[in-house]
């Protein structure tokens, strides 16, 4: 029995590898230095473009947190030549698909439309990319919405939750910032501070476009060459930041909401993506809460506790360290337990390792499920500009299946005594705090 | 006059585009269909661009065949599926489709329940097995039952309690319909879940999951042969049951407007209204959803370009229409009111909208460009297999049929200007509609810290 599914492994491994590295992306610098990455698919007559550009949240300064964000938001709201309303008329005519958005690390905006409108789309994706206005009336409406968009999120207790995480675990790091700003700093967004961020961070040699689908690569590099051409490149811009200072002793922040559950994130600092120890990682996180119901936290507080509808952990690999977190919301009442037994599950990955059987389930999922990541022309494209932006090489869709095969037992076990924290972490509860009564003794575990 | 000039370009590579794009736009996903001797339908589409697969089983049941005080049957029987039969135990479902290097999951509607996995080509045989074990061999455990229940309070806590709009949509439809199910969630009451017992679940089970009342609907990388001859080797052993029947409940007209308020702590004022209006049966389907995409598909719309454009009053605005519903549904808008704004001053914005177009009509430009953006939309579903299955499973479920999906851009380009003003004019009546207004109250207690700090 054993043996028969050992063997089923191997061909399906076989089998997965084989298709992820037929993916063989073209990848050209252009004498801008614009990074651009192009895989043929002409299975459908469309194309998805996906642009990143390093301008992300990263860059804001604290006093005007949210400058990043609202940058990218406006870039689709006027140019030199179009107005916002010509160009959602112009991309939405021909069916297509424009979106922005901004983020940490970067910026991006995704175009999707038929084969037969690529030139147009490039024409509109350029033309927001380099030459937007940021007119004042638009940015006093899209600061408006801005604003309106961060009093709704007091709505919403898991993300009133992760921002008050992100504020303690990233202490003297951008991440501490949200992306979107808050309501203090908003306000002071001026349009001057829009177009010198974008006139600074906005560069060809800061950015990369994969295009994936029915284009031919000289066609892809014609659009590129005659839309992105005339982009000027800008050196010098400064990209390091200090770090995040790690916690020195647990810390617990209760936020009081007239809810009828608790939403519970507790973690600390993660990993950053050029981690080599990201692929041991991925295994022990994908044991511990990343696997669905066959992870150990969902087999334990949602499989026999009954205790909550969703439960799982995650480290975020960024540009630099990003969060380890576990969530869960789960009835007031229920909290403490729910959390004790979290805590239990981090101790538990730390001192004993994990079965075979674990071990063996965890790796072919994250392999068998990779193509599963790459089979539409967005995911595929999404993916390769992260591959490019964290140099992790064009033979990754090669690499990452061996990458997991290698991990070993020991390695889960070394990779959760060295990433995991269960003895020094934030946990953040938003609640009714009347019907929750966090227990301090009960949820800080004792060292 | 540049202007001008511009725009007439635009139509005119339109037109010439709309004449090539036709071809490639009806071609749509090739569907081969087989019945097997007890009944279950299979759909298959062979879409070998990348060697993955969805294989997706529909069942025609969801909360439109409850019973008043048992709301959310369907969707706690969806939960129970995966906790085991005499075969695969508790849980096992999951992790062998996930150690398989697949990711499965289900969901419910009012209409239907369905199960799919997403994995390798090769692993069709796997999950044909599984999902044939379940479809009559579930062991529906009483303590496995009592804890599930208190999941699924937990998911309704997550959706609806603790999200003021999510639980104003629940009030406007319980408002809307009155003796149709489509009155109450999917997910179900509080009071109903409590009353569940094991035996209402064993017999919706045994009511609904029999293979005449299913459709096994496969995407991906396989040929048409080799799915039908391993359906057959699992599923043909299942003996076909009673044919269910379908609640054939009309709710009784709509006699003028109703409204619904909600006032709970909230940030922001939430408008979401609903005409009544008919399902996939009637002609004047493709005229609607024209009228929506006219009205509200993207920020070129009339309705992002009024309120959030131009008067600036909503954050985000919105319609939406779908026609694959089992039983006349609604036509719903949305608006989520922009601090500072007044919900009267978004509702009668967004009244007036309905009005000019119902006076009106829209433009040619407007119409073609719904056309284009549906014909575009078309193509890019198909990019997604678990997208192509969706659509194939609902049409099939709700009673359209598979073929309505492949027919419906060809439909939907015969639709004219006069169209659609006639089923605005026919359908948005003040009588017919029903509003809910999510009125925000001061917190009983605030979201800011009360306590915190290092022990």
């Amino acid at each position: 029995m054993t043996r028969i599914a050992a063997a089923v492994v191997i061909v399906l491994v076989l089998a997965q590898a084989s298709f992820a590295a037929d993916i063989k992306p073209v990848r050209i610098v252009t004498p801008n230095n614009m990074i651009v990455l192009i895989v043929d698919q002409p299975s459908l007559p469309i194309v998805t473009v996906n642009v990143l550009v390093k301008a992300g949240a990263v860059h804001d300064p604290d006093a005007l947190a949210g400058l990043a964000y609202m940058t990218a938001g406006m870039l689709d709201e006027g140019t030199k030549t179009r107005s916002a309303a010509q160009i959602a008329q112009q991309i939405e005519f021909i069916g297509g698909e424009l979106a922005t958005q901004g983020a940490q690390d970067f910026s991006t905006v995704t175009l999707r439309v038929l084969k037969k409108d690529v030139d147009l789309g490039l024409t509109i994706l350029s033309d927001i990319l380099m030459n937007p206005i940021f007119a004042e009336k638009d940015v006093a409406r899209v600061r408006g919405e801005l604003m309106g968009q961060l009093q709704g999120e007091k709505d919403e207790p898991g993300v009133i939750a992760i921002k008050a995480f992100d504020e303690i675990v990233f202490q003297g790091n951008p991440y501490r910032r949200a992306a979107n700003g808050t309501e203090k700093t908003v306000p002071k967004i001026t349009r001057n501070d829009l177009v010198q961020f974008h006139h600074t961070y906005y560069r060809p040699n800061r950015t990369i476009v994969a295009i994936v689908g029915d284009i031919r690569e000289h066609e892809a590099l014609d659009v590129v060459r005659k839309h992105f051409g005339k982009w000027t490149k800008k050196d010098g811009v400064p990209s390091t930041f200090s770090p995040a200072v790690p916690l020195q002793q647990p810390k617990l922040k209760l936020i009081d909401k007239d809810l009828t559950q608790a939403n519970v994130i507790l973690g600390h600092l993660g990993i950053d993506r050029k981690n080599p120890d990201f692929y041991a990682v991925s295994v022990m996180n994908y044991i511990l809460g990343g696997g669905g119901f066959s992870s150990r936290l969902v087999n334990r507080i949602r499989d026999q506790k009954g205790l909550a509808y969703d439960v799982d952990s995650g480290f975020q690999a960024n540009v630099m360290p990003g969060p380890f977190t576990v969530q869960l919301q789960t009835r007031n009442a229920a909290a403490n337990q729910a959390i004790a037994s979290v805590v239990e599950e981090m101790k538990r990955i730390r001192t004993e390792p994990v079965s075979d059987q674990e071990l063996a389930d965890a790796k072919a999922y994250l392999i068998g499920s990779f193509p599963l990541r790459l089979d539409t022309t967005g995911k595929l494209a999404a993916l390769l500009t992260l591959v490019e932006l964290h140099g992790l090489g064009l033979s990754y869709f090669e690499d990452y299946p061996k990458a997991i095969r290698a991990v070993t037992k020991e390695d889960v076990l070394r990779v959760a005594e060295q990433y995991l924290h269960p003895d020094v972490y934030a946990l953040v509860v938003v609640a009714k705090q009347s019907e929750a009564k966090i227990n301090p003794e009960m949820v800080l575990g004792k060292p | 006059m540049v202007r001008r000039r511009f725009v007439a370009l635009i139509a005119l590579s339109a037109a010439l585009f709309a004449a090539d794009l036709s071809e490639a736009a009806e071609t749509g996903p090739r569907v081969q269909e087989t019945v097997l001797q007890n009944g279950l339908k299979v759909l298959v589409v062979e879409e070998p661009k990348a060697p993955v697969i969805t294989v997706q089983i529909w069942y025609k049941v969801g909360s439109r065949n409850e019973i008043m005080g048992r709301a959310g049957l369907s969707h706690m029987l969806e939960h129970m599926m995966f906790k085991g039969t005499k075969k695969y135990a508790k849980g096992e479902f999951s992790k062998i489709i996930k150690k398989n290097g697949g990711n499965d999951n289900a969901f419910t509607s009012q209409d239907y329940t369905a199960y799919f996995e997403n994995l390798a080509a090769d692993k069709l045989e796997l999950a044909l097995e599984m999902e044939s074990d379940r479809l009559q061999g579930l062991l529906l455990d009483d303590n496995e039952f009592q804890l599930e229940r208190e999941v699924v309070k937990e998911e309704r806590r997550l959706r609806t309690e603790d999200n003021p709009q999510a639980y104003l949509v629940e009030q406007m439809f319980a408002q809307a319909f009155m003796e149709h199910p489509y009155h109450w969630p999917i997910i179900g009451w509080f009071n109903d879940l409590n009353a569940m017992t094991r035996e209402d679940l064993k017999q919706h089970y045994e009511r609904y999951y029999v293979p005449n009342n299913a459709t096994l609907v496969i995407v991906g990388d396989v040929k048409n042969e080799a799915v039908v001859s391993l359906a057959k080797q699992y599923f043909e052993r299942l003996p076909k049951g009673a044919p269910p029947t379908s609640p054939e409940i009309i709710d009784p007209v709509q006699r003028g407007e109703r409204r619904v308020i909600v006032k709970r702590a909230a940030q922001l004022p939430f408008l979401y209204f609903g005409y009544k209006v008919p399902n996939f049966m009637s002609t004047d389907v493709h005229a609607l959803a024209v009228l929506e995409n006219v009205l509200s598909s993207g920020k070129s719309s009339r309705l992002y370009d009024t309120l959030v454009y131009r008067k600036k009053i909503a954050l985000a605005v919105g319609a939406s229409y779908s026609e694959l519903s089992a039983n006349p549904e609604l036509y719903t808008f949305y608006a989520i009111v922009k601090p500072g704004a007044k919900i009267e001053e978004v509702e009668q914005s967004l009244l007036a909208e309905i009005e000019r177009i119902k006076k009106e009509g829209p433009t040619d430009k407007e119409i073609q460009k719904a056309k284009n953006q549906v014909e575009a939309k078309h193509m890019f579903e198909q990019d997604s297999i678990f997208r192509q299955a969706m659509l194939l499973g609902t049409a099939e479920t709700v009673g359209a049929g598979w073929q309505y999906i492949a027919d419906y851009v060809k439909r939907l380009r015969e639709v004219t200007k006069e169209d659609v003003k006639r089923v605005a004019r026919r359908y948005f009546q003040e009588d017919t509609r029903t509003v809910g207004i999510l009125i925000p109250v001061p917190p009983t207690a605030e979201a800011t810290p009360v306590a915190g700090g290092t022990p």
